[in-house]
Order: structure tokens, then C-alpha cells, then sequence
């Protein structure tokens, strides 16, 4: 049998976001459990500081207490209560993500748009820009960067770094995207209809980058946790603020390993890992929504 | 002449038990001994996956739901080609049944060299040294017009019709009883393709195998095979002597398929697509497959599928109004 | 995943061709040339970066290295006129200074430690780059044979029970961060089982010497740092050969390798895997750089003597010399390791001279 494939439907401002969850069970289980942590960091904070009366910075007497009723999650050294430290540090994370990942989001796509609807030498200068970053280590650079700033202009900073450092990957897809598009009929009609350039960008062309957009935000999203955690869990971001990287870095500077005090890094890294394997499934999904063979594999582990 | 396949009520399905997706259903054919038989029909009529099951090259969720195939080499004992074992079927394999994909670019390995697909090909069958393998090969290649320097280039080095034909030798390599054939020629130019089909021909006589050929071109039939198979909807729908059946089509089908293509040579005449579309196969329409798209369909075709019945010694057609339908108006060649 | 600029191995090159061997080899060459150019480029704004970076950032860092200096010891005028180069010379411009900078590099001066006074910037990177380079490079190899063979292995019957053990596996191990990969390793192998050592590259009790018990000493205080990049890198290379090995066993020639009737391994190594291998090696290139930035947290956390741990001691003790040096020695060797990578890759396919 031969299926012939049609080329997908035209996107448009109004039908686009219809098409942003996924139709892959592995794609949405990720984003249900991004949303989760989206809501927490939302209300928790509320939650836990206002109606649970937790503080995640007030130092108390009862130092490293292991979980019980009045602290769930236990205390650490300073006597802080750690599920409100992982609450509000839940909320930082996020913040400090979301900003990463729209700068670097932002960036892809409008290298990506621009150069694969261009062309020519713009695409090129743009392309050899793209590749540079692409092999150029990030995470050294973002550190150095981070190392300068020494804590000044608060997470934000660091987050701005880091979407400034990677968006490379993301303006690749993009690009490969658009070129695709160039020629669909309704792009070449807007252009026998004497569309401005930038019109035919925004209108015609991006609403149908916006499933690539939305995936990749994701990924970057969570990408960008990880890699302030990182910088966190060393000490080179800002200590000041109570994230999970903070959390992991005092847990760790106060030997709580040593001690014993599994209840105060073990809730901060499982955070990070289901995190990060929620990314995974989103990433293990879409591969299978643009590799039909891949779903093909699945129905055969089903029989 | 004695029978070298023997085809019967042959299915296979796509589906699952509770959603079927019949890709081939009751197909029976035999092929005899240094015969060409051709096997036409449009895409999704299922013509690929009837020799997918035949070569057990099915990929799931494709499995054969009923029939038997038996292959009568000439030598050695005859096999059940659907329920062979591994070791029986590696031995049948390119020794008694070999193929030639449609796009041969993409049935070369493109990082082996040409000579290497050759010998780990006679190397897995016959215990010989690799320099007489290469000789073989370079022997194969001289056939079909390839000059044997070219073992040493990788498939991206040769042109079009020079990889096709590489793929023709390689299929003979092992001196096989069966050669199957999907469209092979659909993925080069007109002269190419009349220069394979030519050679084709040739080496079968000297050779002696016997041939499946696919294709969806009812008119290159004509020009090779000495019996044809219509398939429409996973079904035969009508099978005969090549010449017979493309002056004097009996199915409706047939004659649409007929003159949808321009013969290859002979007058020009108007070319008349089949309007609507190749059944979804998902929901077959009741009765005869091609009634909703017939234009000769009465209320009794969505009754039943019809069976392939025959019609004098040779031919047979599934078809209720075979017997019946309106002279033909423009086709008929004398 | 794909390289930047090289075929992907799925495109058709034209067809025609009437190169004999020698014209293969020199179409090789040109690609290769044509990548050497790339990375010299990306050198050269590596180079260019490293420049810029310490003038644009706030608070003048050559007088505050130089204030650091002046506190240890007197400052020479050549060490100040080096540190000037490097990090900035007021009423200067930009152009001299870049060229200065250009000529001090050349002779491989990269100023004096700030925290380590009065080692300097070049010597102790030369201690410590011999350790990650074995580190990493061992590393690497070993996490890329071991997942693109489990992947070969996952690929070939997707769906089985192996499969379906191995896939979400890898999903999970290749989400987990480096630096929380490690922690947990050090938690479970040094502190809980003390099995391991949790610190340093060696006992610093023995004396370096290639004898069995120092040898000993650097496997296994190695074994943990190296187990980390392993788990953290070898799920992402399983997933990439396994999606590929289902793409390439339903390709044509796989079909026809089987109809051929070879045997399961022929066909499944010389004509699947030789094929869904070469994404995975453009994929090296580029994931170098991320599995070199892992193992700088990787070797923070275990105190491992290499660059990664010198780069943290940088950052914390705001060491701009050093930090500088390192970033410029770590985004140089993850060029060289990417032209290796594609020459690699180069050798592998045999289409790579028809890219255009």
C-alpha cells in the first residue's frame, strides 16, 4: 500500500491554537505535568505561606527536623521549613525559566523566520550565525557571564544569559520550517497580492510555525531550569533567592548528606528530575508525531 | 508447462480483529514455469502487499489471515513460502524467489560498495571464495550492460537506470526460479524503461525464470507478460492471456484501467480516467468493490462480491454482468 | 539530530556520476576543508568573545585583578601590561588593545592566577587539562558505544520487552541533570556505601607515578565522575539510535537485505545500523559541547582535579584570569573534538562529497 501524505492544513491566527496540544498521549502526559508545576507555582505559595502559616525564610529553633505534622517536608539546618522553601523556590524556578525560554524562543524565531523566508545571503550570514552558537559550549559561557555579575540584577540576569546563549538550536527547526512553508500557495498568493515582507511573516507564515513554537518553548523552558539549577547548585547564581538550585547548594554546603537530612535535597532533585523527564516525554512525543514509522513501532508493542 | 507458484485464497490484514483492514482478501493465482505474469492495478489495490506476503517481508501490523502458497522449484523439495522457517526461508530466499524494488536507489545500501551488495548476497548462499564471488558478480553486471569497474562505486555514483538495472543482475545473481517485480520501472525515464523491459525479456529467455511483474500500467503489461492479474481493492478481478484480456476486457474495471494509459505502441487513443476514487479499505462498499465507481453498476452488484469466475479455459472474471455489458465504444483494437 | 551543515543522510543526492575513486577522495577533502574553515571561524569568535566579554561586563576587571594582585605582592609592569591586554587598558582603543590581546594569546600568556597567587593562568591549565580530556573523551566514547548499541538492539524489535524497558529508561536517566546525577551517586556509592572516593582525582597520600597503586587511585577516585557523564549522556544516544533504527529498518534496501536472505545480524548491523549510526555520529558533534559543559558540574561536584573543578574554583573566587583562560581552552578543545567528529563522519559516508 502506498499512502500518499498531504501536506498539512494552513494555520491561521484563529485555527492555529486549536493545534497546540499534541494528539500524543506521551506529548500531553509531559505538558499535564509541566501545567502541574505551572499551577503550583502559581497558588503554592499562597497555599502554604498564607493558609499552612510556613515561611520559607524564617529561621526557627527546630533545626533539622525530619518530617511531621506542623513541617511536612521537615526543616533544614537554619530550622526553615522546607516544603515552603520548595513551594516558593517552585515559583523562582519557573519565573527564572519562562524568562529564559521566551528570550531564547523569541530569538529562534525570528532568525529562523527571517532566514528561511529570505533566503539567499541573509539566510547565509544568519545560518553561520546560527551554526557558531550551535557548536560553542554554552554552559561555559553562561557561567563566566554569571560569574561577572556576581549575584547583581538577581536571577533574571542569569536568565537573561541564558536565553541570549540558546537559542540556536531552536532557530534550526524554524528555519527548516519556514523553508517549507516559502512556497505553500497561500504564501506565494499573498505575495502576487503585494503583502509587505513582514506581513506575509506575521500573518501569513508564523501561525503555522506555532506548533514548533510551542514545543520548543517547552523544551527550552525546562532546558533553562536545569541549567540555572546547575548554576545555582554551584553557588555562581544568586544565593539570595530560594530556588531549587539554592535549596541543593545549602543542602549540600551544610553536609546534609552527611548528616543524614535526606528530607532536605531528596524533594528539591525529584522536582528537578520529574521536571526534566516530563521534557522528555514531550520530546520522546513529538518525535513521534513527525516520524510516522516511530508510531507504527508502538502499535506493533501493543499486539 | 508446470506450475512453479501456487497461490490460494490468499488475505492479509492491516487491521486488528475488531477493526479489519483487509489489504489482500482470497487472491488464488498460479504461475507456471518460464512465465511472465503481470499483476496490475492502481495504488492501495493491494498488488505491494500480495508479494510482501509471498517474499515474508510483511511488516506489522500486515499479517496473512488465511491461504497457502507453495513454491515447486526446480530443485529441491517445494516449499510452503507463508509458513517456512527461518532456515528454510533464508535458504529460499534469492536462490528460489529474488526481487527488484520500484526505486532502486533506495533498495542499494548507499554506504556499501555495488560489488559487496553482490558477494554478501552469494557469500550467505553458496561457499565460494569472495574473488569468484566477485566474478560472478562482475559476470551478472556484464549482463545487463554495466561494465565491471563499477563494482567498486557506491550506489550515489551510478545514474538512474544504471542503479535499476544494477538491481535486475543482483536479483539474478543466484540464478533464482522467481523474480518479482515492483513497478520497476516507474522511477526512470521512458527510453530507460523500454531498454529494461527489453532485457528483462531477454535474460528471462536465456535464463529461463519465471516472472511477477507489478505495475500500474495496464499498456507495459501488454508488451512483456504473457498472462495478467487486475487487482482492485485487495481483490483479482479479472485474469487472462495478456493479449486477450487487453483487447476484450470483461471487467468494467479493466476496461477503465485499460484506457486510462497510452499504449506503448499502436494508434493514439482517447484516454479516459476511472472517475472517483481507489476504495478506503477501511469500509469497503457492499457487494463488488468497484460498484460504487462502475458505470455499468446495477442494484444487485452491492448485493455480493461477486467471484471470480471463468470464462473459456484461460479466462476468469468477477464480474456479475461479464456476459452482458455494452459494446465496448472506443477501444477495440482489431 | 543532525550536523549543521553536513547531508543529512536521508537526502538523494542527484544521481550521475563518473568520478572514479580519486575524484571521491577529493571531494572529501573539500568538505573537510570547508568544515576546518567553519570551525576556524567559530574560533575566531570565540577568541573575539573572550575579548569582549571582560570589557563589557561592569566594575573594570583589569584594575580589580590588578587591586587583587597588589595585595599579595608588588605587581611587576609586565604583569600589569599583560593583565591590561587581557582584560582591558583604559584610554586605549579598542582595535590596539585587540591586537595586543591577539599577540599575547599568540605567546600563550594568559596572566596570573588571582586566587592561586602567583601561579600562572597557562601552567595550571596544563595540570588540569589532562584530566578532563581522559575524563571526558573516555567518557564519551564509552556512553556513545554503550547507548548506540543498546539503541541498535532497542530499534531492531521496538516493542519488546527489552524495548520497553530501555526507552523509558533512557527518557528518564537522559532528563536527569548532571549535577543531580551526581549528587546521587555520591550520596549512594561514597556516603551511604562508602564503595568509592568522593573527592579528588587521587590520594593525595601517594605520589604521582605510573605505578599500580596510583593507577589504582585514579580509577577509582575516576569511577564516579565517569559513571555520572555515562548515566547522564548514554539515554540520549539509546533514544537517538533506537528512533533511527526504526526509521532505517523500513527502508528499502533493509527489505531487500532481508529478501536477499542474509543472516539477522549481517542485516541488522551492515545494512540498518551502518546506516542509522550516521546521524548519531553528526549528533556527536554537536552534543560535545553539552556533555562537556555536564562534566564541568559533574567535576565540581566530586572536587575532580581537572578544568571543570578549576573553572568553579575561578567563578567562586572571582579569578577573572583563570575563568577567562578556561572559557577559552574549553570553547577551542569542543571545536577540535567537533572537526573530529565530522571528519569522522565524512569517513563514514561515502555521499558526503556530493554536498553542494
Amino acid at each position: 500500500m502506498t499512502l500518499t501524505a498531504a501536506p498539512p492544513a494552513r494555520l491561521t491566527w484563529r485555527t492555529a491554537p486549536r493545534r497546540l496540544i499534541p494528539a500524543n498521549r506521551k506529548a500531553r502526559v509531559g505538558l499535564a505535568i509541566i501545567a502541574v508545576y505551572v499551577l503550583v507555582a502559581a497558588v503554592g505559595p499562597w497555599i502554604v505561606q498564607s493558609l499552612m502559616g510556613l515561611s520559607p525564610t524564617e529561621i526557627t529553633g527546630a533545626v533539622l527536623q525530619p518530617p511531621s505534622a506542623a513541617h511536612p517536608l521537615g526543616t533544614t539546618q537554619d530550622g526553615t521549613d522546607v516544603l515552603a522553601q520548595l513551594v516558593v523556590g517552585t515559583r523562582t524556578s519557573l519565573l527564572v525559566g519562562v524568562l529564559a525560554a521566551v528570550v531564547s524562543t523569541t530569538l529562534s524565531v525570528a532568525v529562523g523566520l527571517i532566514g528561511g523566508y529570505y533566503g539567499g545571503a541573509v539566510d547565509s550570514v544568519l545560518g553561520a550565525l546560527t551554526n557558531v552558537f550551535l557548536v560553542l559550549p554554552g554552559l561555559p559561557l553562561v557561567i563566566i557571564l554569571a560569574g561577572y555579575l556576581r549575584g547583581r540584577g538577581g536571577p533574571f540576569a542569569v536568565a537573561l544569559v541564558i536565553g541570549l546563549t540558546g537559542w540556536a538550536w531552536g532557530a534550526r527547526s524554524k528555519r527548516v520550517q519556514t523553508l517549507s512553508l516559502r512556497n505553500r500557495d497561500f504564501v506565494l498568493g499573498a505575495r502576487l497580492l503585494g503583502e509587505s515582507n513582514p506581513r506575509i511573516m506575521l500573518v501569513e507564515v508564523l501561525p503555522n510555525l506555532l506548533p514548533v513554537i510551542s514545543a520548543t518553548l517547552m523544551l527550552s523552558l525546562v532546558t533553562s531550569i536545569l541549567a540555572v539549577s546547575g548554576l545555582d547548585f554551584l553557588g555562581i547564581g544568586d544565593i539570595n533567592t530560594v530556588s531549587w538550585g539554592t535549596m541543593l547548594y545549602f543542602a549540600q554546603q551544610r553536609q546534609a548528606m552527611v548528616s543524614g537530612a535526606w528530607w532536605w535535597f531528596v524533594p528539591p532533585g525529584i522536582a528537578i528530575t520529574v521536571l526534566g523527564a516530563a521534557a522528555g516525554l514531550v520530546n520522546f512525543g513529538i518525535d513521534e508525531l513527525t516520524n510516522p514509522r516511530l508510531r507504527g513501532a508502538r502499535r506493533k508493542g501493543a499486539q | 508447462m508446470t506450475l512453479l507458484l501456487d497461490v490460494k485464497n490468499l488475505s492479509v490484514d492491516y487491521g486488528s480483529e475488531a477493526e479489519p483492514l483487509p489489504a489482500v482478501s482470497e487472491v488464488s493465482l498460479e504461475l507456471r514455469r518460464g512465465e511472465i505474469l503481470g499483476i496490475a492495478g492502481e495504488s492501495g489495490s493491494g498488488k505491494t502487499t500480495l508479494i510482501n506476503a509471498l517474499l515474508r517481508l510483511l511488516r506489522p501490523p500486515a499479517v496473512v489471515r488465511s491461504g497457502s502458497a507453495t513454491l515447486h522449484p526446480r530443485s529441491g523439495e517445494a516449499v510452503d513460502l507463508l509458513h517456512a522457517d527461518a532456515r528454510e526461508l533464508r535458504r529460499t530466499r534469492w536462490e528460489h524467489t529474488a526481487v527488484v524494488f520500484q526505486s532502486a536507489m533506495n533498495a542499494l545500501n548507499p554506504v556499501s560498495r555495488l560489488g559487496a551488495q553482490f558477494t554478501d548476497t552469494l557469500r550467505a548462499h553458496r561457499r565460494i571464495p569472495k574473488s569468484q564471488a566477485r566474478e560472478r558478480a562482475a559476470h551478472m553486471l556484464d549482463l545487463v550492460g554495466i561494465p565491471a569497474a563499477r563494482l567498486d562505486s557506491f550506489p550515489h555514483e551510478l545514474s538512474g537506470g544504471m542503479r535499476q538495472r544494477a538491481t535486475i543482475a543482483l536479483a539474478l545473481v543466484c540464478d533464482p526460479d522467481l523474480l518479482v517485480m515492483d513497478e520497476p520501472t516507474t522511477a526512470v525515464d521512458v527510453v530507460m524503461q523500454r531498454q529494461i523491459l527489453r532485457q528483462v525479456i531477454r535474460l528471462q529467455r536465456e535464463l529461463g525464470f519465471s516472472v511477477v511483474f507489478i505495475t500500474h500500467d495496464l499498456s507495459l503489461l501488454l508488451e512483456i507478460a504473457d498472462r495478467i492479474a487486475v487487482m482492485y481493492g485487495g481483490r483479482i478481478v479479472e485474469s487472462g492471456p495478456a493479449g486477450d484480456l487487453y483487447r476484450d476486457p470483461k471487467h468494467p474495471y479493466t476496461r477503465g484501467l485499460r484506457d486510462s494509459f497510452p499504449p506503448l505502441r499502436g494508434p493514439m487513443r482517447r484516454l479516459n480516467g476511472i472517475p472517483g476514487n481507489p476504495p478506503d479499505l477501511r469500509s469497503l462498499p457492499p457487494g463488488c468493490p468497484f460498484q460504487p465507481r462502475c458505470p455499468h453498476a446495477t442494484p444487485e452488484c452491492a448485493a455480493s462480491v461477486p467471484a471470480l469466475t471463468g470464462h473459456g479455459t484461460e479466462r476468469a472474471v468477477a464480474c456479475i454482468h461479464a456476459d452482458d455489458l455494452p459494446a465496448l465504444i472506443n477501444g477495440g483494437r482489431a | 539530530m543532525t550536523a549543521t551543515t553536513l547531508p543529512t543522510p536521508h537526502t538523494q543526492p542527484s544521481a550521475a556520476a563518473d568520478g572514479p575513486a580519486r575524484r571521491r577522495r577529493g571531494g572529501r577533502a573539500r568538505v573537510l576543508l570547508r568544515r576546518l574553515g567553519f570551525y576556524l571561524a567559530t574560533a575566531a569568535v570565540a577568541i573575539t568573545l573572550n575579548f569582549v566579554i571582560p570589557r563589557l561586563m561592569p566594575g573594570d576587571p583589569a584594575s580589580v585583578i590588578l587591586n587583587k594582585l597588589a595585595q599579595r605582592s608588588q605587581v611587576t609592569a609586565a604583569t600589569e601590561k599583560s593583565i591590561q591586554a587581557l582584560f582591558g587598558v583604559p584610554d586605549q582603543n579598542l582595535w590596539q588593545q585587540y591586537l595586543h590581546y591577539l599577540s599575547q594569546l599568540a605567546h600563550l600568556d594568559f596572566g596570573i592566577s588571582t586566587a592561586y597567587f602567583p601561579q600562572p593562568v597557562g601552567e595550571m591549565i596544563s595540570q588540569g587539562l589532562p584530566w578532563t580530556l581522559g575524563l571526558v573523551s573516555l567518557t564519551t566514547v564509552l556512553a556513545f558505544l554503550l547507548g548506540t548499541g543498546l539503541g541498535i538492539i532497542s530499534g531492531a524489535r521496538p516493542g519488546s520487552r527489552l524495548d520497553s524497558v530501555l526507552a523509558p529508561l533512557a527518557t528518564f536517566l537522559g532528563s536527569m541533570p548532571y549535577f543531580w546525577v551526581a549528587t546521587m551517586l555520591l550520596l549512594l556509592l561514597s556516603v551511604s556505601l562508602p564503595v568509592f572516593p568522593s573527592q579528588n582525582g587521587y590520594d593525595l597520600n601517594l605520589e604521582p607515578g605510573f605505578d599500580f597503586a596510583f593507577v589504582s587511585s585514579v580509577i577509582a577516585h575516576g569511577f564516579l565522575p565517569a559513571l555520572t557523564i555515562i548515566v547522564s549522556s548514554v539515554g540520549g544516544w539509546l533514544l537517538g539510535m533506537r528512533n533511527m533504527m526504526i526509521t532505517t529498518v523500513a527502508e528499502d534496501y533493509v527489505s531487500l537485505a532481508e529478501a536477499k536472505g542474509l543472516g539477522r545480524w549481517r542485516i541488522l548491523l551492515a545494512y540498518a545500523a551502518r546506516n542509522a549510526m550516521l546521524p548519531q555520529v553528526a549528533g556527536l558533534a554537536i552534543s560535545i559541547g553539552t556533555v562537556v559543559g555536564g562534566s564541568l558540574l559533574a567535576e565540581a561536584v566530586f572536587a575532580y582535579p581537572g578544568i571543570g573543578y578549576l573553572f568553579y574554583q575561578a567563578v567562586v573566587n572571582l579569578d577573572y584570569p583563570l575563568m577567562q583562560a578556561l572559557f577559552l581552552i574549553i570553547s577551542l578543545s569542543v571545536l577540535v573534538a567537533n572537526f573530529i567528529a565530522d571528519s569522522v563522519y565524512v569517513l563514514l559516508d561515502p555521499r558526503t562529497r556530493e554536498d553542494a
